[in-house]
């Protein structure tokens, strides 16, 4: 071997392998007839809460189950199962997000036959989540009040990649100087096709307006 | 912060590179990498330098380039890079709306790399 550089060309997208497990996730669910919704958010937004109130609101007609991801704890897992839910957690072991083979694992873990809509509660985490393709045919992101108005402006591809926006905890607006406005068309002006909703999870409130559109996504999908 | 996942999988793509072209060195590493992604490229470095010890990619460069991000406008259609820092806050120069879609700016890419 000589000892002259050469060049070799690779021309590959690191994520490739990713995004073919995200598209095979897809298929399966797609061939079971389980919608699957990709749910994310900051610590301590509300996702917990907000996943508990959103299947109230459609438990009559909709079986539900959970995956629910965490760095290192079950305590969501426990929460939700309480509550007579199927869910499964799924420690990440430090990783910062869900890819598409944790949520694959995840699936195999629960009975899919008899689950209409699977919802994962990715890890606590504005940065990224937003750039591992679960294999979901929705993404739906939480930003709560008390975080603040700005927070398009500082983790702009989490609201470009998210189908739908949940302003959770409006019950503190009194509270706070969240501008509702602001933050929808900080949102708008990155995903012009974000679909918004404002709810209070702890007080139901604007749950069932959200709770309807998801539940008209699921039964077009289940159908289709 | 998922520097380490996404160094892994740059390892793996470059062994195999390796391994296909019979190479006994890796020199040096060109990566496209989306401006909207978080990663700090020194840290994409010291991930590598650790995972990459005993392996033909010992001691290789990474030479990464950003890659700009483009919208494209909701109301006329124009496509134009943007800062990321202005993401959220500019208008399109055409029409002046506010209303842009992401076309590029994420991903991570191996172009090529240097090898002996």
């Amino acid at each position: 071997m000589s000892d002259e550089v050469r060049l070799i060309d690779v021309k590959e997208d690191i994520q490739a392998d990713n995004a073919r497990v995200a598209e095979q996730v897809r298929e399966r669910m797609t061939a079971g007839k389980t919608f699957l919704l990709n749910l994310m958010s900051a610590p301590g937004s509300g996702k917990t809460r907000t996943i508990l109130r959103t299947i109230e609101e459609l438990r009559g007609g909709l079986r539900f189950g959970v995956m629910e991801a965490d760095i290192d704890s079950k305590v969501d897992a426990e929460l939700i199962a309480a509550h007579g839910i199927s869910a499964v957690q799924l420690r990440t072991g430090g990783f910062c997000h869900l890819d598409a083979s944790m949520v694959t694992q995840g699936l195999d873990a629960l009975d899919l036959g008899s689950l209409d809509v699977v919802i994962i509660e990715n890890v606590g985490n504005l940065v990224c989540p937003a750039e591992f393709d679960t294999g979901a045919v929705r993404n739906v992101m939480i930003l709560s009040v008390p975080e603040g108005d700005d927070k398009p402006l500082k983790y702009p591809l989490m609201f470009s990649v998210s189908d739908v926006l949940l302003i959770n905890k409006i019950d503190y607006l009194g509270l706070s100087d969240f501008d509702v406005a602001a933050a929808r068309e900080r949102a708008r002006r990155l995903n012009p096709r974000i679909e918004i909703f404002e709810i209070s999870a702890k007080t139901g409130e604007g749950v069932d307006a959200w709770a309807a559109w998801l539940g008209s996504q699921v039964r077009g999908f289940l159908d289709g | 912060m998922h520097e380490l996942q996404i160094t892994e999988s740059i390892l793996g793509v470059v062994l195999r590179h390796a391994a296909q072209h019979d190479v006994r060195k890796v020199v040096r590493i060109h990566l496209r990498v989306g401006e909207l992604s978080d990663l700090v490229d020194e840290w994409i470095q010291h991930y590598f330098d650790y995972l990459s010890r005993g392996t033909p990619a010992e001691g290789a460069q990474l030479a990464i380039v950003r890659s700009p991000i483009v919208v494209r406008c909701a109301a006329c259609g124009r496509s134009f890079e943007v800062d990321k820092d202005d993401l959220g806050a500019v208008a399109c120069p055409d029409c002046a709306g506010s209303r842009l879609e992401l076309v590029s700016g994420r991903g991570y890419f191996i172009e090529n790399m240097e090898v002996l």
